[in-house]
């Protein structure tokens, strides 16, 4: 049976974790490979790494660290963070990644999810959307960090992101994010409702029933989550033994 | 050792060299026919679409090749596919070397296609899984699949039953990712590594 997946997110600057990582046993805690390493033994089914890195250089640290996580990791990892070209993403696969997420780039020039599927094919291709609720126009996406309406409806654009060949789909809830009320199961719920490729919820964990919450409401295929893992509130297997008292499939 | 893996820009490659150089295993990429047969085992690894990877295949020539190769073969998600006879993906013609017809998922409440993720290895009949228990996961993403028939080794269910594993003679493969798959992948990497 397939299982639900869980997904630490690791944000990425200049090459290191950023966030206050505080892992007993972590020599250095700013080490992306060291930290990926030790979530895939805890037994993290993937990895997310996302480079929020504003710099020139962006690009060949980027791939460089990609290249250093392939070369020690053997779980599946995604790459997101200001990806926008074709040579961006040939470049990240070509190093080791497994998928690449998109954003901005997909927002800006929708063609571009086509032009990655056809040339990559879908399953290493996750549109990333950042909703956010509000009481006129319900959940619409946001950019540049939440702070720009683009004006369009959540559930529209993830379906458009799935018919131009997404192979997923990562639903982060700005409102939720950051909280720890929970994930935002009313839209993860309508986006998985509405599109046929996997969905990983993100924004608002903050206990192990939140995760249970979203696998059985909301229909997520995969939870993903940041600082409750990173500062050791919720284990990765105290909550896939959770999860499997809880009647969900999960991998242990 | 020997190891030959099959360079036709199917992606995907360099996390199986590393997967190889974990073992402590240096492995060359290579389009070339005089290495490929020269080699002890070869790895054939593939993501991606199946009509433009046979595209690249006819055009180094490696579809005559390598249904001639004798030495231990394993071929990796869609280099599994591609050593079927057919593919609904593009309507492929595939490399004829395993007689089964590839189809897509079909679509099915709760079953989302690609079918991404870890799921559980079941009828697991053969030496690649030595080792391994029945429910042992590994790590899938494909949207078309290889029907179970005789030539099945390990089966995965998403909701039927598929090959999750197929052989005829020398050539093994899996739909699955052993090079993503943890300490389970790393087991039946090196399990065929011995054959």
């Amino acid at each position: 049976m397939l299982t639900k997946r869980i997904i630490p997110c690791l944000d990425i600057k200049d090459g290191r974790t950023v966030k206050g990582v505080r892992f007993e046993g972590l020599r250095d805690a700013g080490d992306p490979v060291a930290l990926a390493a030790r979530y895939a033994r805890e037994g993290a089914d993937e990895l997310v790494f996302l480079d929020i890195t504003a710099t020139n250089q962006k690009r060949t640290t980027l791939v460089a660290l990609v290249r250093e996580v392939a070369r020690e990791l053997d779980i599946p990892f995604t790459v997101g963070g200001g990806i926008g070209t074709v040579q961006d993403v040939e470049a990240l696969l070509l190093n080791g990644a497994d998928k690449v997420s998109i954003n901005s780039a997909a927002l800006a020039r929708p063609e571009l999810i086509e032009e990655l599927a056809r040339r990559f094919g879908s399953q290493c291709i996750v549109v990333a959307a950042d909703t956010r609720y509000n009481e006129a126009d319900g959940w619409q996406i946001y950019t540049r960090a939440g702070t720009h309406n683009t004006g369009r409806d959540a559930v529209q654009w993830c379906r458009e992101a799935a018919d131009r060949g997404a192979g997923e789909i990562l639903l982060t809830s700005m409102s939720n994010d950051g909280t720890k009320d929970g994930f935002a199961l009313d839209i993860t719920g309508a986006v998985s409702r509405a599109v046929s490729v996997p969905v990983v919820a993100s924004g608002g964990a903050g206990s192990l029933q939140d995760f249970t919450n979203v696998f059985q409401q909301a229909q997520a295929d995969a939870g993903l989550a940041a600082s409750i893992f990173h500062f050791g509130e919720i284990g990765i297997r105290a909550l896939k033994e959770h999860l499997r008292q809880d009647g969900i499939p999960v991998r242990l | 050792m020997n190891i030959a893996v099959i360079d036709y820009k199917g992606g995907n490659v360099q996390s199986v060299l590393f997967a190889l150089e974990r073992l402590g295993l240096q492995a060359t990429l290579t389009a070339d026919h005089n290495l490929i047969r020269g080699a002890d085992k070869i790895l054939f690894p593939g993501e991606g679409e199946a009509s433009s990877a046979m595209r690249e295949l006819r055009a180094q020539g490696l579809d005559q090749l390598l249904p001639t190769l004798t030495q231990p073969f394993l071929g990796i998600c869609l280099g599994m596919q591609l050593l079927g006879r057919h593919s609904q993906e593009n309507d492929a013609e595939l490399l004829g070397i395993l007689p089964f017809d590839v189809v897509r998922f079909p679509e099915a409440a709760g079953y989302k296609v690609p079918h991404m993720g870890w799921n559980n290895l079941q009828q697991l009949r053969s030496p690649l899984f030595a080792g391994l228990r029945e429910e042992d996961y590994v790590y899938f993403v494909h949207s078309y699949y290889a029907p179970v028939g005789d030539y099945t080794i390990a089966e995965a269910a998403y909701p039927a039953p598929f090959s999750a594993a197929v052989q005829h003679e020398n050539f093994y493969a899996v739909q699955f990712h052993t090079e993503k798959s943890g300490p389970v992948g790393t087991r039946i990497l090196e399990n065929f590594l011995k054959l």
